[in-house]
């Protein structure tokens, strides 16, 4: 048997404990250990950005990160968005600019988006799709989550 | 006609879900149980299966079963023809067929004892162009055929020497297209679950078409379609593509949990997903034109030849609709057209978004604007003379005469917002420096729903409970497209409730009729029908206890937003109140539509006949850039107009247009699957590239909107028409900001600089 390792989690502002090969992806680990199926895996490359999370305030792509490696890491998750308040800005634009088609990419999306709005409050077009680059719509065409990002953006502002 | 409902960009039912990972697609079920399978596939694209060991496979750590297609109760499955195998008994015909799988606690556990299966071939000599394939004697791939041609579709209409012999001018043109994969972001994934409430067998997945997926389960496992449960998840893409490889991962999921009594999840990798899976029909095109020198048409004379690969799986259909829309939306005394599809030992090829259409149109929109520079005409003016209007005849003999034939208004909606004409003029003038600017426009008309494929109906229930809450059930799939709100809408508009009212159910084999396959643009349309259809009885039954309760004529109750009114608009009760009150009488208040196409016809032999029994409009122009020093090719603007008819959610038709330009990019300038002797060589997608939004142009969509007397509030379609036109449209442009016409697909880079791929055998 591989040795397992012992690594502590903060995912979305729970802690966790969790027990993990040396080769476990975090991906692996939301996903199997945590049962947080709303991160997806698309390609296992890090090419498509469907399991993106964002890790210490990062966008990654947790199919690339071993979940050894994020020892003691505050890790959000799109199931981290939604708070008693109710649905976070980015959701709420998602939804109200009509940016969600198949929804598979849409968890990926949210996270960099919101990598992106932590650090930026105020993205340019640009800006808003350097961010996005890593993450791969096959339905939507781009234009409506472009859409979606700059509304979070300004509701954000105010 | 003022709508509380239809018309407007509500927002779509499932998105909350969506935005919050709730929403569960197959990868994420779980059952208890459960174990995982995984397949061993063929590394030859053509071979005979000598001997399958699979004992050390089965002394593996957690295997709990390892299968061959001795273990298939029928191993043959298929939408239009039977010959695709669900593993393969004793010959593979192509790379990525599968021969054995494993059942076992864990993935990594299936995984590992794939390994251990030995499989002893012998290698066979392959064929890997249909061209090759038509040959007289050579080896057939499939030995109960007469030989390797999956379909043959002629059309003939008036006499094409004759055409010709009134021409001034004749073009002679061959067009390529390739293979494509619909990079559907979420790979298939299903879970069997047996002896599942009452069913034999359960299914649970990432299933396009759940009805397909029925059929083929029960065939493979030889038993009735009321025994088979099949139930769609949220399904991440589609695009055509989960259909046939699905209903195989399914198949051989039901025969391991059956043999097991345990519930089989299987999940493909990309590199599983992009091996194993069908691709977009790869296209080769002989287009012959004549003219008048003031540019009218004379005769059209086309062969096409589509590569099946190893099965016939759509070929048949996806050529039919390449035969009737071949020679584009014009008008034509003499056409002779041939569309032919053979087996290959390449990839296996099947729907895809556009399906028949993007490779004729690549082609025929190409071949219009070398004639136009033949004949020294714009090409926008050389359409204009020839383009279908109200009234004219198809190649196929179809009177267009029941529906607004937009074509016109399309290219001059189009054309202005582009301002097409001071761009083409501007860009034509000879351009300094090494970026050359281009702006090209395509046109095209499209059969709407299946056409003469196949019966062309569908069926709805809804239910309305005693307080009032409303559930919508439908024989048709939710892809993505936005299904589940269009039809939501349909139903509020019609019962008069808000939308709030309604829950959406999930597609299951088991509460509504087989409505076939939501493929063909057909949902809004023909869907849409049987949900107003259901809708409709359960009004009129509502409306008719009414009138007897309130004492009202029967055309004096209205009901709007949940409350009922009499004529004079005073409001005499909620929705809940009547129907809880109906409930309490035993009135039935739960209804199926249905609603099933009007008739249609077509000849096999002379291609003659009305195949579609509407149609929709299609113009889309690009503005391109392109450095003739390095053949660096940006696609910086696209325009695209399409009639729906009537847009139910005009912000959904939006996000259509969207998604299929930026497809239609990807397939014009970038996508390729690259099959070498069968063998896929791009199989993830760090190698497979499709557009990113970096890769987005500005795209201008714009709605145009004359109601079908057919669809329901006057819709008819949108998801397939967005890309079939952007390839064409930008080689159009690429030609005239390089001087150069591309002839094959995809143009990029190297085409695009030095007119030809640079691998190996480039072309």
């Amino acid at each position: 048997m591989m040795d397992k390792v012992n690594v502590e989690l903060t995912v979305n502002g729970e802690k966790y404990e969790v027990e993990v090969t040396a080769k476990e992806r975090l991906l692996d680990t939301l996903r199997k250990q945590l049962k947080l199926t709303g991160t997806k895996e698309g390609c296992s490359v890090g090419e498509c950005g469907a399991c993106t999370v964002i890790v210490d305030d990062k966008a990654v792509n947790s199919c690339m990160v071993l979940t050894a490696q994020v020892d003691g890491s505050k890790i959000i998750t799109v199931e981290g968005l939604e708070s008693k308040r109710g649905l976070h800005p980015l959701q709420k634009a998602f939804i109200d600019n009509q940016a969600v088609q198949c929804g598979f990419c849409t968890p990926g999306m949210l996270m960099s988006a919101l990598a992106l709005l932590n650090e930026n409050p105020d993205p340019s077009k640009e800006e808003i799709k350097t961010a996005l680059e890593g993450n791969l719509c096959r339905c939507t065409g781009y234009q409506q989550i472009i859409d979606a990002v700059e509304a979070a953006a300004a509701e954000w502002g105010n | 006609m003022a709508f509380e409902y239809v018309n407007k960009g509500v927002k779509r039912v499932d998105a909350y879900e969506k935005v919050t990972g709730k929403a569960k697609f197959g990868a994420d079920l779980e059952f208890a149980d459960m174990v995982y399978a995984k397949v061993l596939r063929s590394e030859y694209p053509h071979a005979e299966i000598k001997a399958i060991d699979v004992s050390k496979a089965e002394k593996m750590p957690g295997v709990e079963g390892v299968y061959t297609a001795d273990d298939i109760p029928n191993n043959l499955f298929g939408v239009i023809v039977q010959d695709q195998q669900v593993l393969a008994k004793d010959r593979v015909v192509l790379a990525g067929d599968g021969v054995a799988m494993v059942a076992a606690e864990t993935e990594e556990q299936a995984a590992e004892a794939l390994k251990k299966i030995e499989v002893e071939y012998k290698e066979l000599p392959g064929i890997f162009d249909p061209v090759d394939a038509r040959a007289e004697g050579v080896q057939k791939l499939h030995e109960n055929k007469e030989d390797n041609q999956v379909i043959h579709h002629p059309l003939r209409k008036g006499d094409v020497k004759n055409g010709f012999e009134k021409a001034d001018i004749i073009l002679e043109r061959e067009y390529k297209t390739q293979f494509i994969e619909h990079s559907y972001i979420e790979p298939e994934a299903v879970v069997a679950v047996p002896e599942d409430q009452n069913h034999l067998i359960s299914i649970y997945g990432s299933i396009q078409n759940p009805y397909a997926t029925r059929t083929a389960v029960a065939v493979v496992l030889n038993t009735n379609l009321s025994k088979v449960r099949v139930i769609q998840n949220h399904i991440g893409g589609s695009f055509g593509g989960k259909d046939e490889v699905v209903s195989a991962m399914a198949a051989r999921a039901a025969v391991m949990a059956l043999d097991l009594k345990k519930p089989v999840k299987m999940v493909n990798s990309r590199e599983e997903s992009i091996t194993e899976s069908y691709k977009r029909h790869p296209y080769q095109l002989k287009y012959k034109v004549g003219a008048t020198k003031d540019g009218k048409l004379t005769a059209m004379e086309i062969e096409a030849v589509a590569d099946s690969g190893g099965y016939a799986c759509q070929t048949p259909f996806v050529t039919w609709r390449s035969v009737v829309q071949a020679t584009g939306p014009y008008e034509l005394e003499n056409v002779k057209t041939d569309v032919y599809g053979y087996y290959t030992n390449n990839p296996y090829t099947g729907a895809m978004r556009g399906y028949g259409s993007p490779q004729v149109i690549f082609a025929q929109e190409s071949l219009v604007d070398e004639l136009a520079k033949e004949l020294d005409i714009s090409p926008l003016e050389l359409r204009l003379k020839n383009i279908y209007r109200q009234n004219s005849i198809t190649a196929s003999g179809q009177k267009l005469d029941t529906h607004t034939v937009s074509l016109e208004e399309v290219i001059k909606k189009a054309v202005e917002k582009s301002n097409y004409k001071e761009k083409y003029l501007e860009y034509s003038k000879e351009q300094k420096g090494d970026i050359k600017k281009g702006i090209g426009l395509a046109v095209s008309f499209r059969g709407c729903s299946l056409g003469a494929e196949a019966i062309d109906a569908a069926a709805s229930l809804i239910q309305i409970n005693k307080d009032g809450s409303v559930a919508v059930y439908s024989g048709l799939a939710e892809n993505g497209q936005g299904l589940k709100t269009i039809f939501s809408q349909i139903t509020a508009e019609v019962l008069g409730i808000t939308m709030k009212n309604i829950d959406y159910m999930e597609i299951d084999t088991t509460f509504t009729p087989d409505s076939g396959s939501t493929v063909a643009s057909r949902a809004t349309l023909v869907g849409g029908n049987s949900i107003k259809d259901a809708a409709q009885k359960l009004r009129a039954t509502i409306d008719a206890f009414c009138a007897d309760k309130f004492d009202l004529d029967l055309d004096d109750v209205d009901i709007r937003e949940g409350f009922i009114y009499d004529g004079k608009g005073n409001r005499l009760a909620t929705f809940e109140d009547i129907v809880g009150e109906m409930g309490n009488q035993g009135i039935m208040l739960s209804a199926y539509g249905w609603y099933k196409g009007p008739a249609i016809s077509w000849d096999e032999e002379k291609g003659t006949g009305n195949p579609y029994f509407t149609y929709v409009y299609g113009c889309q122009i690009a503005e391109v850039e392109v450095d003739t020093g390095t053949g660096e090719l940006s696609v910086t603007n696209m325009t695209a107009a399409h009639d729906v008819g009537r847009a139910i959610n005009p912000a959904n038709v939006k996000g259509q247009v969207y998604g299929g330009v930026v497809m239609g990019l990807g397939y014009g300038i970038m996508e390729e699957v690259e099959v070498n002797k069968g063998k896929i060589k791009n199989t993830n997608l760090d190698e497979y590239l499709i557009p990113t939004i970096k890769d987005m142009p500005e795209i201008e969509p714009i709605i145009v909107e004359n109601p079908d007397p057919v669809g329901p509030f006057g819709a008819k379609s949108i998801g397939e028409p967005t890309l079939e036109l952007g390839s064409a449209a930008i080689a159009n442009a690429v030609a005239q900001a390089s001087g150069r016409r591309i002839r094959s697909l995809p143009l990029n880079l190297e085409r695009v600089l030095i007119g030809r791929a640079l691998h190996k055998g480039g072309k």
